[in-house]
């Protein structure tokens, strides 16, 4: 029998912002444990939630970016359950009317159409803190992370592969962090998903029984994580076994899942609404304020960088990868007035010199100007394209204009003819052999000859005139 | 000159002139609660040095020109107020020795005008109860009879004042229990509108219900407290943000005109006949004085008390799964492993009426019944609210008994929880609405025994209520009366 996949996908977004998402408290990452903590997130008695208004405006940001409706009530409701690292013994998220409901995405797996995929909400919620073990006699509880805001977006079972779950988190990571609303940080857990996998004859109206794989966090693990469970259950069926509903674990070590805790373990979370707060109302206004400043979103403006700049959609899909480098590359067009050398030179010479330096763009020594500035030196003719990765890497050490390097160095382009045709009457004296082979047709000797002359004119020689008095010397 | 049998209005003139100091007045308060507690048991801790280095620091305020009007008076709260440095036990075993690391803040603003802190009163643990019996720290018993209950669970608060022990006190009110404590105890005690008063610091019981509110001599003194907690407090979400009216000017003697409705449903035959003739002499006195009255009706009474133990218990069973051991109070030893840990601290820790309630709680919310009790009993509670909504539309405020008795025996109902749960049938329906009780000495009974008359106002009508409980007492003597100890 032939098995259908179907795969559904809850990710949980760190948010970014400067403050928890019920009290005052820091979010910043790596403080000493318990730093980071006050009465409320401490859950102490007697403490109240209060919301933290930036929270509201990502997650609206959020729904409006994966074209959700907006509820104009919302209201948080209290999970219930005891483990040491939730202070209150019930998480504050949402349940019922959440805030963003009913969006979706589209995606594109290569060599398939392109195919919506719906999310089913989107809910703010606070994170649990975090236990340190092996501290000796026991565990520690570190509660700086307790209270930290998330959005957790849940699709539809709407993915049929591995591939285009995928190719969904992609883009929705694409989206938080051109939303400027999380970092991105997969390893760090801002950015993390469960998978829910089951399979099912194809042709069948009745899915299986799922099994939800947790916090995979890295798009190759869920990939793997994924197709191991894919096949794992098709194996399963076919030798006439069941599919029990789980929870398991991935293991990256050995690319496998394993039951983590059955149904029958399966919390009863008694959700009811927090009584400590009162229902989230967003006005209309507040939705087309939030409309309003929301910023470019990729696929808008990978298609904008097509039309406006006459790019390749390859160009404009690297290029818009992330925001601050697509804002990089606009920045150098803009001042290159040539947008497919700006394109080449921020894919090519600025991306390897991010990768080798480990750097990323917003750290980048040489700004968009200096860069642009470079490209016109090209453009002019004063120094080749090989002359000017040098100064690109000299501008890269040195901070310093591409002008003051070229004069500096002596790097300028030579296009005097004079002083051109002088050093390939020497060459062609110092290689009459050479010369004699061209002329009875060994056409390949031009470029052994054109790289003697660069080579004597310490490769500033202009290449174009180079050629053309060559070839005339040659065949003169 | 008594001074422990002072109001706060009273004590604020004498303070003014200069006439006496606070640290005479605090002196006096805890000679007062040395003769007297070891008989009452109202408070949890007495904290005397800070109480007596509070009163010199107001004695020198005054001294320097400020005295606002709670400046030097000695205060008691229920144990249920956090207060930084003082340990706030709840009257659980479970917080024996918890010492918050921050006040809360109807203290706070109390303490800000240079109140005196004399300790923490005696409650039912976790404020569930109607007698004060459900406390660590034994019973509270009641100064008019100490045979007798003071009511709970804010049975301290009210203790305290009958027992001339503090000038004035602040309980908490869920279901009844500032007003219930109040009436069998023949002080005054208020419920504020929710929202009116900040619960932030306050241990939470039934986060929808519960609400702070004073406990006092007089209905100026009440007025006078309301005046300092209420407000809206940023780190109260539900507190609401609405000028604080001045509720001292609303005090005139003046009903005439006002319309007083009587809830048909709280007039039920078979009501204590000391009770029924307590509110037949105060209607008579409120109409001899202009007020009008007539019957209206609140059709789903009946169904308040067990709307009510459906919803409190909900929210409790959440709002208690804090107390695991884990980072502050009673944490069980010898356990073997986490979840052995957790459950040995809250069979230790808790108390059975704590425990029957978290246990009620649970069971309301859980997957397959919740449907049939937590959202139906929300249901009901909005057509509670909508009764009345309705009878507002006729009248400017209900006049009820606070409850079906006066104070009851210790031990009397402890065996029986749904006889206790049914003390509160009168109070529970104005928590539930949301909306503002005030209970006031009336008539005493044929054996001597405080009993208390109910206004009930619209939300945020406090001044009404307190207009109308005003001109009630001017025409009284009961609330003059002392217990004798």
């Amino acid at each position: 029998m032939n098995y259908q996949p179907v795969i559904g996908l809850e990710v949980h977004v760190q948010l970014n912002t400067q403050s928890k998402i019920f009290c005052g408290c820091s979010t910043r990452f790596g403080a000493e444990p318990n730093r980071n903590t006050c009465p409320v997130c401490l859950g102490l008695p007697g403490a109240l939630p209060v919301l933290n208004r930036q929270v509201v405006e990502s997650a609206l940001m959020a729904g409006l970016a994966t074209n959700c409706a907006i509820a104009h009530r919302s209201i948080f409701a209290r999970k219930n359950y005891f483990y040491p690292d939730l202070p209150k013994g019930y998480q504050i998220s949402q349940f019922e009317q959440p805030i963003c409901e009913k969006g979706w995405l589209e995606i594109q797996v290569e060599g398939q159409p392109p195919k919506r995929i719906g999310i089913t909400r989107i809910h703010m919620e606070e994170d649990a803190g975090k236990l340190v073990h092996g501290l000796g006699n026991g565990s520690g509880v570190d509660l700086n992370r307790a209270g930290t805001p998330l959005l957790e977006v849940v699709s539809e079972p709407d993915f049929r592969s591995a591939d285009e779950a995928v190719a969904y988190l992609k883009q929705l990571h694409q989206i938080v962090t051109y939303l400027g609303i999380c970092d991105g940080n997969m390893e760090e857990g801002s950015f993390r998903c469960d998978a829910n996998v089951s399979v099912m004859p194809v042709g069948s109206a009745t899915l299986g029984t799922r099994a939800e794989i947790k916090n995979v966090n890295s798009f190759k693990f869920v990939k793997a994580a994924i197709e191991y469970e894919i096949s794992r259950q098709i194996d399963l069926l076919s030798d006439g076994g069941t599919v029990v509903q789980e929870t398991r674990l991935f293991d990256p070590n050995t690319g496998t899942t394993r039951s983590m805790r059955g149904k029958e373990e399966a919390h009863d979370y008694r959700y009811f609404p927090d009584p400590d707060l009162v229902p989230l109302v967003i006005s209309a206004d507040w939705v087309e304020r939030a409309e309003k400043e929301l910023p470019e979103l990729p696929t808008v403006k990978r298609q904008r960088f097509i039309t406006q700049f006459g790019l390749p959609e390859y160009d404009a899909e690297v290029l818009t990868a992330s925001r601050p480098l697509a804002e990089y590359f606009e920045e150098t067009a803009a001042f290159a007035h040539n947008p497919k050398a700006a394109a080449n030179w921020v894919m090519g010479e600025m991306t390897r010199t991010l990768n080798d330096s480990g750097r990323s763009i917003d750290d980048c020594p040489v700004p968009p100007r200096r860069l642009a500035d470079l490209l016109h030196l090209i453009d002019k003719g004063a120094i080749s394209n090989n002359i000017a990765k040098k100064v690109f890497e000299l501008m890269w050490q040195s901070g310093k204009e591409p002008a003051a390097i070229v004069e500096e160095q002596g790097m300028a382009q030579v296009s005097d003819s004079g002083a051109i045709e002088a050093a390939i009457d020497q060459i062609l004296a110092a290689n009459q052999g050479q010369a004699e082979e061209y002329r009875s047709g060994k056409e390949k000797m031009f470029g052994f000859f054109v790289g003697q002359v660069m080579k004597a004119m310490k490769g500033k020689a202009n290449p174009a005139m180079v050629n053309e008095l060559l070839l005339t010397k040659l065949k003169g | 000159m008594e001074l422990h049998t002072l109001t706060i209005h009273h004590l604020h003139q004498l303070l003014k002139n200069r006439q006496v100091t606070s640290r005479e007045v605090t002196t006096a308060m805890l000679n007062r609660i040395e003769f007297s507690d070891p008989r009452i048991n109202a408070f949890i801790t007495v904290a005397a040095d800070q109480a007596l280095a509070a009163a010199a620091a107001a004695d020198q305020r005054i001294a320097s020109g400020d005295c606002q009007p709670l400046t030097g008076i000695p205060l008691a709260l229920k144990d249920i107020f956090l207060t930084e440095g003082l340990r706030t036990t709840c009257a659980s075993r479970m917080l024996a020795d918890f010492i918050a690391p921050y006040d809360a803040t109807a203290w706070a603003r109390l303490k800000s005008q240079g109140a005196v802190l004399l300790g923490k009163l005696n409650q039912d643990e976790f404020a569930m109860g109607s007698s004060c019996e459900n406390s660590a720290f034994g019973p509270t018993r009641n100064p008019w009879d100490i045979e007798r209950t003071p009511g709970g669970s804010s049975g301290g608060s009210a203790a305290a004042i009958a027992a001339q022990q503090a000038t004035a006190t602040l309980g908490t009110d869920t279901g009844g229990s500032i007003r219930q404590p109040a009436s069998h105890c023949g002080c005054v005690g208020l419920k504020p509108t929710y929202g009116r008063v900040s619960r932030y610091g306050v241990i939470a019981y039934a986060s929808s219900l519960d609400q702070v509110g004073p406990v006092t001599r007089d209905v100026t003194d009440a007025a006078l407290l309301l005046q300092v907690i209420a407000g809206h407090d940023p780190k109260d979400s539900t507190s609401v943000a609405m000028p604080v009216p001045d509720y001292v000017a609303s005090l005139k003697n003046d009903v005439k005109g006002m319309k007083i409705g009587l809830p048909k449903e709280y007039f039920i035959a078979g009501l204590d006949p000391d009770v029924q003739r307590a509110m037949d002499d105060a209607i008579a006195h409120l109409k001899a004085q202009g007020a009008e009255f007539v019957e209206v009706s609140l059709p789903h009474t009946t169904y308040a008390v067990a709307c009510y133990y459906l919803i409190a218990t909900a929210e409790a069973s959440s709002n208690l799964a804090r107390y695991e051991g884990v980072r502050f109070g009673h944490r069980a030893t010898g356990s073997q492993g986490l979840i052995e840990m957790m459950m040995q601290t809250r069979a230790e820790g808790f108390g059975a009426e704590v425990k029957r309630r978290i246990m009620l709680g649970t069971y309301a919310l859980s997957s397959g019944y919740y449907d049939a009790y937590y959202l139906k009993a929300q249901k009901v509670r909005t057509l509670i609210q909508r009764d009345f909504t309705e009878a507002f539309k006729s009248v400017d405020i209900l006049l009820t008994p606070v409850a079906p008795t006066p104070a009851f025996k210790i031990g009397e109902k402890a065996a029986d929880p749904l006889q206790m749960y049914l003390s509160d049938i009168f109070t529970i329906p104005v928590n539930l609405a949301g909306i503002c009780g005030i209970s006031l000495p009336a008539q005493p009974s044929s054996n001597g025994l405080p009993i208390g008359l109910q206004l009930i106002g619209r939300p945020f009508g406090e001044e009404t209520i307190l207009r109308a409980a005003y001109s009630f007492e001017q025409t009284t003597d009961w609330h003059r009366t002392k217990a004798a100890l």
